[in-house]
């Protein structure tokens, strides 16, 4: 029996509940918010190192056996995944503290918060798929809320977006879970892994992976399915974009890796090459959305559309230096991403703007916070020696053994157009002079050190994060490396669920 | 039987998808509700129909003896009526407090955030 593959859902889930009791002890749910998430990092800590000694870890919840109860499943990948939602996690916790308001404090921004990790890492870890479709359930109510905590007019305008499109992938996702039922008659993804391989008709499997690709496509935000994202990330408080922007749309990239590798490699000739020019076209129109907008989250937030292009390229070049640079792209874009969301979160709190030609000048009046925005900006661009180079690096040259040149050109160039993007807010907004102009002006607020250290803490942690996995990318290269070798050998992952070796039925 | 259910799932699915398409998000939220209803009556389809026979071992033996009906897609369907129902009442609410601060029922008119 092994605890730690529950705990990582039963902290969030708890935390939550007990946040729920204490609603009117606003010191209470802050003190909840920190401990519960950094329970959540503790354990999953624990968990990716039982995992990385011991392999796959299984459990069976309420004993029933697989392929009849739910497994809850933690492979390297998930463990990993685990790792990231506990980090960012705490990160944000910390950021919210002195971010969010007391009005939205009041309305249960940290009940909401933590449902929502408990969403994420009982997506990561769960063995069966109609579970996973419940996770996601979980995890979308909870994002909904979060999003429209505070009821602006464009927090409204984005939520109906958000909303509906992530509801239509819900539902895609449910007709696709019930059709595969219909076929296999089973719903434990091992053991539907192991049965679809059994199969003669694969036209109907073709089918249904198809399905899955747009459901988990919305989710995670892909060409041409994305434009909910650019609608709505940059409409709620800072804390709450940052969260999303770190952890939502890589449950969807997630759930693409886990199907594709371990359900759906029948017939990589169609699916994955519909997958590379999906990633190839996400990047590019991603990174081109962003050279148009002139608001800081706004640009970022395409900067996600993009950066989620090379993750899925590594899915789809299919070869195992590919897949490791997928999952080296996930650990370091989740880490960057939510460092520029809370980088921004504090520009905006000093200056009260996010619209670059209001902003100017940080970079004179504070200039930590300009050494701090660089270290993720020129990351994201994949600037070496800081963790975006090794993952791009990884990405291309598996790319380039993989002889597809056309994708790998263009992903060196949307790493050229990351770069125009990120200096030009560092231009915009670090490096000019405040604007002159009275009516662009906005002054500048007054912000207590304490909150400064409170959203400066996590914000450093992060960028220390981003520099450590750039000048020793060893370790995570070999953890990358091992993932991506059980990703490839499913059976191992049959093997340890169902316990019997895979192949025939 | 079940090319009268497929029919109607069809109907129900292109019912839902030309709501969605209009601009009022009132018909939006009508047809995410005939969608996810669709969803489950295919579910509840894929699964096989059979008539009168119940899941049920007789006493005194380890398994049903003739086959029977698959209880578990009507499990599902049941999780996934809850979850649709949370999740579309929170969608009306939704649509309710745009209506008061966006003043409009006109998705043309709600797109602010989109470039």
């Amino acid at each position: 029996m092994t605890p730690q593959i529950a705990l990582p859902i039963l902290i969030p889930l708890f935390a939550g509940a007990l946040s729920l009791v204490c609603w009117r002890s606003r010191t209470m749910q802050r003190l909840i918010a920190v401990g519960g998430t950094a329970g959540l990092l503790i354990t999953s800590c624990w968990l990716l190192m039982t995992v990385n000694r011991e392999g796959i870890q299984v459990m069976q919840v309420g004993g029933w056996s697989a392929p009849f109860g739910i497994s809850l499943v933690a492979d390297l990948l998930g463990a990993i995944m685990v790792v990231l939602t506990g980090v960012i996690g705490l990160a944000v916790a910390l950021f919210s503290l002195a971010s969010i308001g007391r009005g939205h404090q009041d309305y249960g921004y940290f009940p909401l918060m933590h449902l929502l990790l408990a969403g994420v890492a009982g997506a990561f870890l769960t063995g069966d798929i109609f579970n996973l479709y419940v996770w996601f359930e979980v995890m979308l109510v909870a994002s909904f809320a979060l999003l429209i905590l505070g009821s602006e007019k464009p927090q409204m305008e984005g939520a109906i977006k958000y909303v509906t499109l992530n509801l239509v992938s819900s539902v895609l996702f449910l007709v696709a879970v019930g059709l595969l039922y219909g076929m296999v008659g089973t719903l434990n993804m091992a053991d539907i892994a192991r049965r679809l391989a059994s199969l003669e008709d694969t036209g109907m499997v073709d089918v249904l992976a198809m399905m899955f690709m747009v459901a988990f496509g919305i989710k995670a935000a892909a060409f041409p399915l994305f434009f909910w994202l650019p609608a709505s990330y940059h409409t709620p408080p800072v804390a709450v974009s940052a969260l999303f922007a770190g952890l939502l749309t890589k449950v969807g990239v997630y759930a693409l890796f886990r199907v594709f590798t371990l359900i759906f490699h029948h017939s990589p000739g169609y699916t994955h090459e519909i997958l590379q020019w999906g990633a190839a076209l996400t990047m590019l129109s991603g990174v081109l959305g962003a050279a148009a907008q002139f608001e800081f989250r706004r640009i970022l937030s395409f900067h996600i559309v993009s950066q989620i292009g090379y993750m899925i390229l590594g899915l789809a070049l299919f070869t195992p230096l590919a897949i490791l640079g997928g999952v080296f792209y996930i650990v370091h874009h989740i880490i960057v991403k939510t460092n520029l969301f809370l980088i921004s979160g504090i520009v905006q709190r000093l200056r009260g703007s996010y619209r670059l030609e209001a902003l100017g000048g940080v970079y004179r009046d504070h200039p930590w916070l300009a050494v701090l925005f660089l270290v993720s900006a020129l990351s994201l661009a994949g600037m070496p020696p800081l963790s975006g180079f090794f993952a791009k690096f990884i990405v291309i040259r598996a790319g380039l053994e993989a002889e597809a040149y056309g994708v790998t050109a263009i992903a060196l160039l949307v790493g050229l157009l990351t770069l125009y993007s990120m200096t030009k807010i560092w231009n915009e907004a670090f490096w000019k002079a405040p604007p002159d102009d009275e009516a662009d002006r906005v002054p500048p607020r007054q912000v207590g050190q304490r909150e400064l250290w409170l959203m400066g803490a996590p914000v450093v942690g992060l960028a220390i994060c981003t520099l450590v996995i750039g000048l020793q990318p060893d370790a995570l290269y070999a953890l990358a490396e091992a993932s991506a070798a059980q990703l490839l050998a499913p059976e191992r992952y049959i093997e340890a669920v169902l316990g019997t070796p895979g192949g025939g039925v | 039987m079940e090319s009268l259910m497929a029919v109607s799932i069809g109907v129900l699915f292109a019912t839902a998808i030309y709501m969605m398409l209009r601009r009022s998000i009132v018909k939006l939220v009508i047809g995410l509700m005939l969608l996810s209803n669709a969803a489950n009556l295919l579910i509840f389809t894929t699964a096989g129909m059979r008539r009168g026979a119940p899941p049920l071992v007789p006493e005194g033996l380890g398994a049903p003896t003739s086959a029977v009906a698959d209880p578990l897609p009507q499990a599902l369907v049941l999780t996934a009526i809850v979850i649709a129902f949370g999740v579309l009442s929170f969608a009306v609410v939704l649509v309710r407090r745009a209506w008061e601060v966006v003043r409009a029922d006109d998705l043309d008119q709600m797109k602010d955030t989109d470039t």
